[in-house]
């Protein structure tokens, strides 16, 4: 590891020796020398250096948080390094604007999307280096350019359609396209996985090694153990801003790359083991269908029961009708067919707050716009929803402030939220202790039925551990859980069932220990329909 | 006294020419909503063009001058709303109001500078309502002919600028900037086109527009500059944007629709076919907008970045 900062000034190629020894062996493209990025109240870069080879698959592994997209962002020049150097091909370059990296070879496929919904493909790709004749694009020619390079690299799509008609795994590609199009010898990937299935990734992996056999140089981000293992030679760890490993894969086991990663031993596995028999089911759900206005379905005669003490996983690809799952549960979207029963009792034409009197909790997905108001004080979100009933009013209506504050403090040791004070606004914590706001909030209340929708999303390893294991309690003391989840490790590591929801439909049910993460992943694609497969064997 | 005496060519005539300040104008918004700036300041940008188009046509005696120097007054105008909203990042509705109540403020006062008295101008001494030619052959068209080809500059503009700007948005590079910048503007900064200048030039071309609108009210259709003289045309611009769909060839049909509802009242009133009193004749261009918008906003869609503020990197301070 680089010491910073051992060089003189950098000014130009004859000072300096190793540089110039190491470009002579042809090997490294592009380096960083202790960049660092201090943000407002985060010092998110701490002086770090690496080091990418020509023509090697090269994985930067961390935590969400651990300053990753950063980095990456400085070395595509959207942000700016606070200090620290950048070397590209031996020479020290400072980028103003991400089309000077462009210009200087480098391509980035953002951990959220840059595509224009509306826009096609062809117009997606060669938006910003159009070609052109007086400032009028030439769609044929365009249209020629992305069919040649597609084929160059066996990256099949239709250069017509509109990007919002295409599967995530499709709008990746057009995203390497798009870099490719712009001539890049140097492709970073920021976590390309995160949003794919095991086959999608697979594929992803194909492409990349690829394109490494053509002489470009990758960069992929993740936080996946499996993946850096997978497709990387070397790889580099940050945790919390720093530098805190790197190495040749050959060397290295997962264990070491986890440890190396969160800065402890990290349990891989939660405890899952149930309690006993299966009870009787107290939450279904039938024939349940909601339309879009247009008529077609979000969900299309879903059928679903969860008994007490057991976590049932509802496993898809994103937007295939898990939100309108969780908003039809929960009274926020109008359902047109079907029913929804808690212990007995229809639900589907009760208001969400008789709902939530009949023993239901809800963790909604996204935590800031549907979880808090982040305004509002820790205490106050606490108690919201409960805020006009005994002890947290007093007869004549005024709200007993000393009894929500008490009450507060006390689920705030409960449920480990890290905070000064229960006073302050839940829009200061970080992420996790958001989360945990809210787990207060929801789970404090016994309920018989928990809908759980993506409740580790964007959290950090420690996090996720603690709210793992929170769940698994609920489990314990008999709540029915529904867990909807992106995240297949997520859904394998706390249900007892797993539905696939495909299209607004539950096309399979599967034991999850008598399945496979790639099973699970063939159905969320649609890759086998309904009943076509013989029962686990 | 039958209904359908209205229904003349007559009425066609005047439905395009009350119109035509409402296209120009809901033109502009639409390039610059589809760079993702809410614009709601096409009132006071108009009021400001009609103005320097007055005054520049007075002193000078040339109205093409006083055509000119509207247009670019208006689009020097925009660009207070430019810096203000992509700039300083003040939310665009609290820009584009104080715009338009800055410019009755700014015209009032340029009234009394240059004319001595609020009010209406001293007449022109030639306006462009002169210069109204017949296309040949096109004109001879029935009905249509006389509607559209045979009238006045500013209007003949109007229609060549519905045809180009469709055709700028969809095949020219800055048009393809411009629908990303509304889209997903941080895709464009990322592909290496600045969002901002992108956003500018967009504000800059609706300031254009509106400009061009307001030398229409005071200089072609008009022989002088009257304060308040828009009347709510920028507003009704804005609904024929939106019920437009946010497209060149939308906004022109509904001006349209909305000139043909203001030419209807004024036959209405002049000719009191119904016995009620005028007031309610007069509501009703207004009344048809917020019927139209009601009924057509719900179907299109506005740029999905539309009013949101782009900032690449939060961290000054
Ligand atoms: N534009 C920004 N302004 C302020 N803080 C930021 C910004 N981007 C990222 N951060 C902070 O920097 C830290 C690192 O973030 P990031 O690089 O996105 O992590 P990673 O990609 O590894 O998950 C986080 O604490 C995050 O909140
Ligand atoms: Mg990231």
């Amino acid at each position: 590891m680089i010491e910073c900062c051992p060089y003189p000034p950098y000014e130009g190629n004859e000072k300096r020796g190793i540089m110039e020894e190491a470009l002579e062996t042809g090997r490294p493209i592009l380096e960083t020398r202790c960049i660092t990025k201090q943000f407002p109240r985060v010092l998110a870069n701490d002086e770090i250096s690496i080091l990418l080879n020509k023509g090697e698959i090269l994985s930067i592994l961390g935590e969400n948080g651990a300053g990753k997209s950063t980095l990456m962002n400085i070395l595509y020049g959207l942000y700016r390094p606070t200090s620290g150097e950048i070397i590209l091909k031996g020479k020290e370059i400072s980028f103003s604007s991400p089309r000077d990296a462009i210009r200087a070879g480098l391509g980035m496929v953002h951990q959220h999307f840059m595509l224009v919904e509306t826009l096609t493909v062809t117009e997606n790709i060669i938006l910003g280096s159009e070609p052109s004749k007086g400032g009028v694009i030439d769609y044929q020619l365009a249209k020629k350019q992305v069919l040649e390079i597609s084929e160059l690299y066996g990256l099949h799509v239709d250069p017509d359609e509109k990007i919002e008609n295409l599967s995530v795994g499709l709008q990746q590609r057009v995203e390497i396209l798009k870099a490719l199009y712009r001539h890049a010898e140097i492709l970073i990937l920021d976590e390309p996985t995160a949003v794919l299935t095991p086959q999608e990734v697979e594929e992803l992996f194909r492409v990349i090694r690829a394109l490494r056999d053509k002489g470009v140089s990758i960069i992929i981000i993740t936080h996946k153990l499996e993946e850096v293992m997978a497709i990387s030679e070397r790889v580099y760890i940050l945790r919390r801003g720093k530098l805190s490993g790197e190495g040749d894969i050959k060397d290295l086991t997962k264990e070491e790359l986890a440890n190396m990663m969160v800065g402890r031993d990290v349990v891989l596995r939660v405890d899952k083991k149930g309690n006993g028999k299966k009870k009787e089911a107290v939450f279904f759900i039938e024939d349940l269908s909601v339309l879009k206005k247009g008529g077609n379905a979000l969900l299309d005669s879903v059928k679903l029961d969860v008994s007490p003490g057991e976590i049932v996983g509802i496993a898809g690809v994103d937007g295939n009708g898990q939100s309108e799952l969780s908003q039809a549960v929960m009274g926020l979207v109008k359902i047109d067919k079907g029913s929804i029963r808690l212990n007995g009792k229809e639900i589907s034409t009760l208001s969400t707050r008789e709902r939530i009197d009949e023993g239901i909790s809800f963790v909604p997905s996204d935590r800031q716009r549907d979880g808090l108001v982040l305004e509002m004080s820790i205490s106050d979100n606490i108690i919201i929803g409960r805020h006009d009933r005994k002890p947290f009013v007093r007869s004549a209506g005024r709200i007993n402030h000393r009894e929500i504050r008490k009450y507060a403090e006390k689920l705030a040791v409960d449920f480990d939220i890290r905070t000064p004070s229960v006073s302050v606004s839940a829009a200061s914590l970080s992420g996790g202790n958001q989360q945990k706001v809210i787990l207060a909030r929801e789970f404090s209340r016994s309920p018989v039925f928990l809908l759980l929708n993506q409740p580790t999303r964007g959290l950090d390893v420690g996090a996720i551990e603690y709210i793992h294991s929170r769940i698994m309690e609920m489990k314990q003391k008999g709540a029915a859980i529904l867990l909807v989840s992106l995240e297949l490790e997520e859904i394998f590591a706390l249900s007892d069932r797993i539905l696939v929801i495909y299209e607004g439909q539950i096309v399979r049910e599967l034991k999850t220990n008598e399945t496979t993460d790639y099973e699970v992943g063939l159905y969320m694609t649609g890759g086998r329909k309904k009943g076509s497969l013989n029962d686990g064997k | 006294m039958s209904f359908l005496m209205f229904l003349n060519t007559d009425l066609l005539v005047a439905t395009v020419r009350l119109s035509t300040p409402i296209t120009l104008a809901a033109l502009g918004a639409t390039v610059c909503e589809r760079a993702g700036v809410v614009n709601i300041a096409m009132e006071g940008i108009m009021i400001i063009g009609a103005f320097f188009a007055a005054v520049t046509a007075f002193y000078t005696g040339n109205p093409w001058l006083g055509l000119a120097s509207g247009v670019l007054a208006g689009g020097i105008y925009s660009l207070i709303h430019a810096a203000a909203a992509i700039s300083l990042h003040l939310d665009h509705v609290v820009s584009g109001a104080v715009l338009n109540i800055l410019a009755f403020g700014i015209t009032r006062y340029l009234m009394v500078l240059f004319f001595g008295h609020p009010g209406t101008s001293d007449a022109i001494p030639s306006f462009l309502g002169d210069y109204q030619f017949a296309v040949p052959l096109l004109s001879k068209i029935p009905v249509l002919g006389p509607v559209f080809f045979n009238q006045t500059p500013i209007i003949y503009i109007s229609f060549i600028l519905v045809i180009f700007l469709a055709w700028f948005l969809k095949h020219t590079r800055t048009g393809l900037h411009i629908r990303a910048a509304g889209e997903h503007p941080l895709a464009l900064e990322t592909i290496g086109v600045s969002v901002y200048k992108i956003k500018y030039l967009a504000v800059f071309i609706s300031g254009l527009a509106s400009g061009l609108a307001g030398a229409y009210l005071s200089i072609e259709n008009n022989v002088s500059f009257t304060e308040g003289m828009t009347n709510g045309k920028g507003f009704i611009a804005l609904a024929a944007m939106i019920s437009g769909g946010w497209s060149a060839a939308g906004s022109f049909l509904s001006a349209l629709f909305f000139g043909f509802a203001d030419a209807l009242q004024i036959r209405f009133q002049v000719f009191r076919i119904f016995h009620v009193p005028e007031e309610l004749f007069i509501i009703f261009p207004y009344a048809a907008t917020i019927i139209a918008v009601a009924g057509f906003v719900r179907r299109s869609r506005p740029p999905k970045a539309d009013g949101v503020d782009f900032i690449i990197e939060k961290e000054n301070e």
